[in-house]
């Protein structure tokens, strides 16, 4: 069984990782399938619509 | 912490956007294809002789197909870093995460980021009237960021207050509405059309699904090693 001290401690050990891993998940998509840089559109494009995002 | 959860999404994320990328190769290219075909001008339909709905198409095309798979793979695996994070958020407030749960992981994500934008700006086939892109783009990641909340709050709510605000944040992009065309300018038959969006939603709840079970069995597998 977890104390209360222990317990706080692994939230905030997860909170940051999983923060940063959210803003880098994010990027992510955005580049791939938001971004409309002409050579990045080209190459996502039919993953694009396939995938449902706004496309062009 | 980090490591473990960059390893399980990096590992989550490619696998199953090899799976996706072959699957919208043999399910969704195909209609994409014949659209394009529409799009370009080679065939036009409301004319006055009937146009086969069997033209011939284009086959694989080696660099464009591995494109495709390498973006979904890419995509995927930025879905992956955002679920596995969530994963584990919900495991440390008490939540079980395993292979099994984690399908249910994977409807709720496809809910978020597919279905609920899907429910206004329907999958596009290559050749149909759309409004602005940028426009488009602002609601749609204003609709998925709304449906993630939502659906969080749906599965980790304790009282109907949460889920009362879960339902607004999913009906209140849709009740606002899609950036829409001001004429309809599409060249696309409908039935191709209609036969692209289901393509690409039922394609999309596989991949969810997928990416769902793949992510929480990673994320065990990394946090069973120590």
């Amino acid at each position: 069984m977890k104390t209360e001290a222990q317990t706080v401690a692994a939230t905030r050990s997860a909170t940051l990782p999983a923060l940063f891993a959210v803003i880098l998940g994010v990027a992510v998509i955005t580049m791939t399938g938001h971004l409309q840089a002409a050579t990045l559109h080209d190459a996502a494009h039919d993953m694009r619509h396939a995938t449902g995002f706004p496309c062009h | 912490m980090l490591g473990k959860l960059l390893a399980s999404a990096l590992f989550a994320g490619a696998a199953t956007g090899l799976i996706v990328g072959l699957l919208q190769l043999l399910f969704v290219q195909p209609v994409l294809l014949h659209a394009e075909l529409y799009e370009s001008g080679e065939l036009v339909h409301f004319g006055g002789a009937a146009i086969s709905a069997h033209p011939d198409l284009p086959g694989f095309d080696p660099v464009r197909d591995l494109l495709s798979v390498v973006f979904t793979m890419l995509t995927y695996t930025g879905y992956a870093f955002i679920l596995v994070a969530l994963m584990l958020v919900a495991e440390e407030r008490g939540a079980q995460i395993d292979a099994r749960s984690g399908l249910i992981w994977g409807v709720a994500g496809f809910v978020a980021a597919h279905f609920a934008p899907a429910f206004s700006l329907a999958p596009e086939v290559p050749g149909v009237a759309a409004a602005d892109v940028g426009a488009r783009q602002i609601w749609w990641f204003a609709t998925v960021g709304a449906a993630a909340v939502a659906m969080w709050l749906i599965a980790f709510g304790r009282n109907w207050a949460l889920w009362g605000v879960a339902v607004i944040l999913l009906a209140a992009p849709h009740l606002v509405g899609a950036p829409e065309p001001d004429t309809f300018t599409g060249p696309v038959p409908t039935e191709i059309g209609a036969l692209f969006a289901a393509r690409a939603l039922g394609v999309g709840l596989a991949a969810w699904v997928i990416l769902g079970a793949f992510s929480a069995f990673f994320l065990d597998r990394e946090q069973r090693r120590g």
